[in-house]
Order: C-alpha cells, then structure tokens, then sequence
C-alpha cells in the first residue's frame, strides 16, 4: 500500500469541524440517554448498533466495551461517526428530540471510536481458518466491511483496490471537515489486521479479470461504487473542475489546489455542498451554488443545507448552465438560464423547463460540478442485470452471476447512498457469503 | 405571605432553616456570612475534647451527572481551640440577636466534664446546646458521639447530667446507626431533655478505587466507615422522623424535633414539617452550593405554604403524620392501575422494559394496526427516522392484569405521562390485621388463602 501523502489539509480551516467530546463532555451526555428499550435510534440506524448500551458504557468508562459494541454492528464506526447523516437518522429519531436535544450520538460514538484508536485496542480475532477464499472489488466502506466480516469469520479475504489508497470515498470523496484521511485509513489498518490482503492498483476490466477471480476465488464480491461526475453537456464543460476530485485534491494535495476568487458550484446535493465549502474556507471571496430546481426539490441533507449558508455561500435556484465562457484558457464567466418547474419528472420531482429569453452570465473564474456520479459502468461491462442503471441484486445480496455479490452505492437503485448503508451492505453480504460457503461445504 | 418564625422549645429564629452542626458552622467567619445570607440559625461545629484531623476527609457518591448525592466524612468535631470556639460564638450572638445560636456539645463521659462545658456554652449566651450523640467515627471510637447514642441507657445518663445545669433549652441528637430509633429517644424523654434533633450520619464506605484497590477517600493507604449525609439519606431520615411521631412516649412528651438528613431544597424542608419537625437543619446541600441556597429554601416554603393556606411553620407540622401507618393497616381493597398518557409518552419503553422484565408483564407493545408486537420486530434492512418514528409501537397497559405496583410510573421520565388511576376494586375495605384477627387460617394456609382469593375474586396471574 502507497504511503499515506504528507501532503494534506489535516490541520487547516478544513480541519476536522467539530471538537472531540472531553472525557466529562461524555460522561454528562452518556448520563442524559435514557437508555429506551428496543431504541429507535438502533432502529433508524442502517447498521442497528446497539446505541443505547454503547452510550452506557461511555458513563461506566467501559470504553472498551463501548468500541466492540459500535465496531460489532458497524466496522467503520469511526467513519460512521463522522460522516453519518446522524439527524436523518439515530438522532433524528432520538425520544429526546421532541422536547429536548437529541442525544449527540455521532459524537459519543467518535468518543468511544477515537479511545479504541488511540490506545490501539485489538477488539477481534479471526476466527479458525476456513480455508475459503473471497475476493472483494473496491475498498470503500460496502469493501471493507463486508472483508471485515468475512475475515471475523475465519475466511482468507484479498481486497482488490483501483486507488492508491484504500478507504474509498472516506479517503477521497469526503471533506475534511468531517472526515480527516487520517480517520479513514486508521481504519482500514485496523481490519488489515484481521488479516486481509489489499492489493491496490487494480481495477476490474482493467487488469484484473471476473473469469480468474470467479476461478481463483470461492466468492467475489463487487463494491466498485459509481462512475464519474455526470457530464453536462455544454459548451466550454473542459473548463469545469469535477466535484470529486477537487474533495479529493483538498484532502490529499491541499497546497496546490488552486481556488478561484469566484466560484460557482453546479449542483445541490452533499458533494456540492462539500464542493463549496471548501472553496470558500480556503479563500473564495464569492461562492454561488447553481441549481437548476429550487431549494424544496435539492437533495442535501437539510443540515448540510443549513450549514452550508452559514458558510456564508450564496444559492442561484432554478438556474440552469448552458455555456462555459473562457478566454486565453481561463473561465471568464458561466452563462445560465433561467427555469421553471414543471409536471414531475421520472425522479418523481418536478421537471425544470427553461425560461424563454432568460439567459444571463455569472461572472466567474471557477466552475466546480457536483451534479451526481455515473452508474457503475462495470455492470454492462460484466453483463449483469441492473435496476436503473444500478447493479441488481437479490435480498442475499447476490447479483445475477451465482457467487458474484454486490453492495454499497453501486446497488443503491433506492434510497439515499450513504456510508452507512454501504456498511450494512457489506456486513448483510459477508453473511450471506458466508452462510453460502459453509453451508455448500 | 406566610410566617416563617419559629419558636422551637423557646428558641426562637426567624425562619426554619438553620445550619446543621458540621463544617459550615466550623468558625464565627461563617456563621456570620450565614446570617447575612439569611440563615435562621446555626448549630454550631461540636466543641469539646480536643482532637486532629486528617486529609481527604469527605468522600462523595456521584450518581450519573449528579455531583454529590451524598457525602461521607471523617472529619472529627472541632478542631479549633476550644476557647477560640466559645469567644467566636459569644461574638456572633451578640451581633445576630434575632437567630438561633445553638452549640453543640461533645466530651468525654465523665459528669464533671458535661458540667464544664454545659456552663461555658451558657456563658456565651447562646440560645441553646445540642448533644452530639451521633458521630459515627473517631469520636465513637473514644466512647463518645455514636458510642452514647446507640445505648439508650448512656443517652439517658448523660443527658441526666447535661440537665442538672442546663439553664438553656437542650437537644438531643440521635444517630441513625440503630435498629430502633425510638429508644434512645424515649431516652432523652426520660432524661428530661427539651427536644431531640434527628439524623445524624450513617455509616458508610463510600467506595474502592478500581485503579489502586485502596478505599474512597484514600487516607494514607486507609480509608473506613464515615458519616454518610445529602440527598440520598433523606427517606431514612423521614422514617425515622416519623417514626418518632408516631411513638406514644416520644409524641406524648409534645418534645419539639429538629429534623435534617438530605434536606437540599424547600420541598424537603416541607417534608419534613409535615412529618413533624419543627426546625429544620440543613448540611450537605450548603457544602455543595453554599450559604446562598437558604434563598429559595425560605421563598419556596412560603410561596407553597401561601398557595396551601398555611399562615404559619406550626400549621405545617405534623400534618402529614396520621398518614403514616404500617403494612398491617393498609387496605387490601384499595386499586390503582398504570394508565399511560399516549399524547406524552415520547416511545422511550422503560416502561415496558421495567414491567416485562422485572414486574408483572401487563404493558403491551402496540403496533399501528392494533396488533401486539415484539420489541426489535423490524426488519434488519429498515433505517431511518421517518421508518424508526413511524413503525414505532405503542405501549399500552392491560388493566386487568395490571397489580398496580407502580413501577412503571417510578421509571417513567415523563412528567405526568403515567397516571396511578384508583379504580374501585369491587370488594369492602379490609386489611391483613382484620384477616388476621378474623380468619386467621388464611394467613397461615396456602389452600385457605386460596380460597379466600377465590371468594373475594382477588385474581392474581
């Protein structure tokens, strides 16, 4: 595995956003749970862990105790922690939410989380050796965990990774601010040591081959994510800055990203919104977020969208870009349109139509787009069946090729993709990969 | 506004509050600070035979993120000179005439020595003397404090010779450490006493280090028994209040009782009152928030005896006594089931833990279709507030099974959100003395309890 880049934005504005909780910050949390029974916020929570007991065992200084039980239902629990849209989920469904703050759980959990790394506390042993080989596609979350739990399981795991460095969007596609890379690969150390074999520089259908891994291997298992940015379509797009790499060069290559002094940003999702932030917190004077429907249909989390105008970044809704202006090779401005919301579309949201003569220019010199990734092209290349352009799976996580399983945001036909439901994804899949393998001896 | 002035055995004192005999009364500095801050009176720290004291002397229970629930300590009486101490109160009571003074005494068991210091308390002009009975360390170990106290026979004697030359009203403390309170306070009737002041502290050890394995408060490599005080003694306090209010000899003496133990906030105090206090001493909550407290402690009273149309302390006291009763005269007819308020009910299902588990397994979990349901009977695959919040059931229970224990309704952390609904139960008042005096088989016989329950239609499942 390459090094981790010395070069990277751990300690700057895009520095992890919220503190760790003190030891008595956690201890005074932990005493206000109630410990409810049957929890809802295990309930909300893609991965059930068993919230309530971790968070006592906070305020019994089980910190130990505390780590096994966030990492057994959960092996990115770090992450998780971090990243989790925890207010559309445990903390949204808090009984405290009604008439008090919800329980800070992400933040307890990163308490417990950060005890169990920075003590380097070993919570698992594999299991006996079963002498079954897996083969897992992509190293993000749905990867790791589902090799994570194949390992637990006592079977011998290689984990086949395109990128330099394992973690997926952990490592590359999520800010900072929220998640530090540091974060991401403590944790793919951590199941390294379960003993799982991580072979980067290797993609499927690039050099490496479906055949010799279903040959090779008693089971394989796809994680491969999504494709790159949606293209746009428009005049000029070759001066357009893709969303995910401009993340992944603010994680790992801080000091030479290059930020303009106006920048807009096409789209309103998450990666948008991580798109603008970081533009504004490493100088932007001016950040524009364009989209083409209007703030009721984005599909930011509703705190992202809160916090991002706290940021103090500025929103053109119902605006759509048609031409890129650039002279000598520099962007000079972006010219949009107006739109208008229509009948509802295939996504069930209204349709935007342009406005007649409402075409004007935003001055810029930096375009950044976030407007949603491609489904896994490796679908059509394997020639799986797909739901909605996403790989299509059975309820054992199983695609259409017997022995060839699938999980995380490349399966995700519905539902917001998130870590945590790759997470799950993975642990559902390792069980049934496991179960198929024991069972077929 | 209500009248908060006491007269407690001719003590007088502006309102019921007074310091108890401990570290906040140790020295005139903070007994006048006390004063300013509107204390009614002070017991000062026990003077008498001369002692020394050690380090890390308090220990603390801490419950959740309740700081001090309550405190232990091995702190001895006084241990400032004793000339220093009698100077000190002369001061203060010269200068505070409206408050209670009272002192609190300590010596060797010896009558000439009790003389001695009975009559130099008298000539500081305090208002009256405490007899500390009740230390539980150090001092018991030299055959005073607790060592009196848990012979009524010693308390009696002692209190003798404190009478022969008391010319003040006179107290005599007891010590919680006793199977019967009652006795050493019939003692103190007996001996002639003119009040009786009840709890001391209990003995206690307030913990082990889980990293050295040395007891909590570490003295040197040593820790042991300590004063147990604050919030968490305040029910054995109240029993053993009432208790004595409820003795024939100790009622029918009229002897007025100052009663502390856990008293924080003005609803103890009531408390207290009402079960027969007439003065009300306070500790633990001053040494954890300060002189300050007796602010709301004395707004508080009176705003509630205000609204419950109590003019003065001395309607107040005693008047939750006849309440009090023993198992034997509780009536066995008497119902009362759980009702659970839906619309505050925030689905946290301690209720439902509380009751399947540990109670009587009359609570259902209820499901939007009327069905009863299993807790963690979502499927594996759900997520997501909106799926969590609104799959949720509710939890509902069965009244017929319900035996109204009441457990539901402790863990319940909703105010009013459960209800204890009395519900007539269909059968004329009895209790086990009745039963017991007429049937008496019933109470001996299994076959004939069961009976009876089948005649009554008591169904019990």
């Amino acid at each position: 595995m390459t090094a981790i880049p010395q070069n990277r934005a751990s300690t700057n504005s895009l520095g992890e956003l919220l503190p760790p909780l003190t030891r008595n910050e956690a201890a005074v949390e932990s005493a206000r749970c109630l410990m409810c029974y049957d929890a809802p916020c295990t309930h909300a929570c893609p991965t059930h862990i068993d919230i309530p007991k971790f968070i006592k065992k906070i305020g019994t200084h089980n910190l130990r105790g505390s780590a096994r039980t966030i990492l057994e239902s959960n092996l990115l629990g770090a992450t998780c922690a971090r990243v989790c849209p925890v207010q559309e989920l445990c903390e949204g469904a808090c009984v405290l939410g009604v008439e008090h703050k919800p329980i800070a759980i992400g933040r307890l959990q990163r308490h417990a989380m950060d005890y169990a790394y920075a003590n380097g506390v070993s919570l698992f042993q594999p299991a006996k050796d079963t002498d079954k080989k897996i083969a897992v596609i992509g190293a993000g979350p749905a990867g790791l965990s589902c090799a994570g739990e194949l390992a637990k399981r006592g079977h011998s795991v290689t984990l086949f990774e395109k990128r330099d460095l394992a973690g997926g969007l952990s490592t590359y596609g999520i800010i900072g601010l929220r998640e530090p890379v540091e974060v991401a690969l403590a944790e793919v150390a951590m199941l390294s040591k379960l003993g799982l074999c991580i072979e980067t520089g290797k993609e499927l259908g690039t050099n490496l081959k479906l055949a010799d891994l279903q040959a090779n291997f008693n089971a394989v298992f796809l994680s491969v994510g999504l494709g790159i940015t949606t293209t746009l379509g428009i005049p000029g797009e070759e001066y357009i800055l893709d969303g995910l790499e401009y993340i992944e060069q603010s994680k790992l290559d801080a000091h030479n990203l290059v930020i303009g002094r106006k920048v807009v940003v096409i789209g309103a999702g998450n990666t948008a919104i991580d798109c603008a932030t970081i533009a504004k917190r490493l100088g932007a004077t001016q950040v524009t977020m364009v989209y083409r429907r209007s703030e009721k249909e984005m599909t930011a989390y509703a705190h992202e969208y809160e916090f991002i105008k706290r940021e103090g970044v500025r929103f053109s809704f119902l605006t759509q870009p048609v031409r890129v202006l650039a002279e000598n090779g520099s962007v000079q401005a972006l010219a949009c349109v107006r739109m208008s919301l229509g009948s509802p579309d295939a996504s069930g949201r209204p349709s935007p139509q342009p406005v007649a003569g409402s075409e004007f220019l935003l001055e810029v010199d930096q375009i950044v787009k976030a407007t949603g990734q491609e489904k896994p092209s490796l679908a059509s290349l394997l020639n799986l069946k797909t739901d909605k352009g996403y790989i299509q799976v059975g309820a054992n996580f199983e695609t259409s090729l017997p022995g060839v399983y699938a999980g995380g945001d490349c399966i995700r036909a519905r539902g917001a993709a998130s870590t945590v439901m790759a997470v799950q994804d993975g642990k559902l899949a390792a069980r049934s990969i496991h179960e198929r393998l024991v069972a077929h001896g | 506004m209500a009248d908060l002035s006491i007269n407690f055995a001719g003590i007088r004192s502006p309102n019921p509050f007074w310091l108890a005999s401990a570290p906040p009364t140790n020295s005139g500095l903070q007994v006048h600070r006390a004063f300013e801050a509107g204390w009614g009176g002070a017991v000062w720290k026990t003077i008498g035979a001369p002692v020394l004291n050690v380090s890390n002397r308090y220990g603390a229970w801490h419950y959740g993120s309740q700081r001090m629930l309550a405190i232990n300590n091995v702190e001895l009486i006084s241990d400032r000179p004793l000339e220093v101490n009698l100077r000190e109160i002369r001061e203060v009571k010269r200068a505070w005439t409206d408050r209670a003074v009272v002192v609190s005494a300590m010596v060797e068991s010896k009558p000439e020595t009790w003389h001695d210091i009975i009559r130099r308390i008298q000539d500081t002009g305090a208002d009256g003397i405490e007899l500390n009975y009740g230390c539980p360390h150090g001092m018991s170990e030299r055959g005073m404090g607790s060592a009196v106290g848990q012979v009524p026979e010693y308390c009696e004697q002692i209190t003798r010779w404190v009478m022969d030359v008391a010319k003040i009203p006179v107290i005599v403390k007891l010590t919680p450490n006793i199977s019967d309170i009652v006795m050493p306070a019939r003692a103190a009737v007996a001996a002639g006493a003119n009040a009786i002041s009840l709890i001391n502290t209990l003995n206690s050890i307030i913990g082990v280090d889980l990293n050295t394995l040395e007891i909590t408060p570490n003295i040197g490599g040593k820790g042991g028994h300590g004063g147990y005080a604050g919030p968490a003694v305040k029910p054995i306090a109240l029993n053993m209040l009432a208790a004595l209010g409820r003795d024939p000899v100790v009622s029918g003496s009229k002897l007025p009782i100052s009663g502390m133990g856990g008293i924080s906030t003005w609803q103890d105090g009531a408390e207290f009152l009402l079960l027969g206090a007439s003065s009300l001493q306070v500790c633990t909550a001053v040494m954890h928030y300060g002189f300050r407290i007796v602010e709301d402690l004395c707004d508080g009273l009176s705003n509630w005896m205000d609204e419950k149309g109590f003019a003065k302390i001395s309607d107040v006291i005693g008047q939750s006594l006849h309440h009090v009763s023993d198992f034997n005269n509780f009536d066995l007819s008497f119902r009362a089931v759980a009702r659970i308020d839906q619309k505050k009910c925030i689905r946290c299902n301690l209720c439902y833990v509380a009751c399947n588990d540990t109670a009587h397994q009359c609570i259902d979990l209820i499901a939007k279709d009327g069905t009863v349901v299993q807790p963690y009977s979502y499927d594996i695959r759900a997520s997501g507030k909106d799926d969590a919040i609104s799959t949720r059931p509710s939890v509902h229970v069965r009244e017929e099974d319900c035996v109204g224990c009441r457990l539901c309704y402790n863990v319940c952390p909703v105010e009013d959100c459960i209800q204890m609904l009395e519900e007539p139960s269909g059968r004329p008042p009895v209790t086990w003395k009745q039963i017991s005096d007429s049937q008496r088989e019933v109470t001996e016989d299994w076959e004939k309890m069961k009976q009876y329950r089948e005649k009554m239609g008591i169904h019990i499942h």
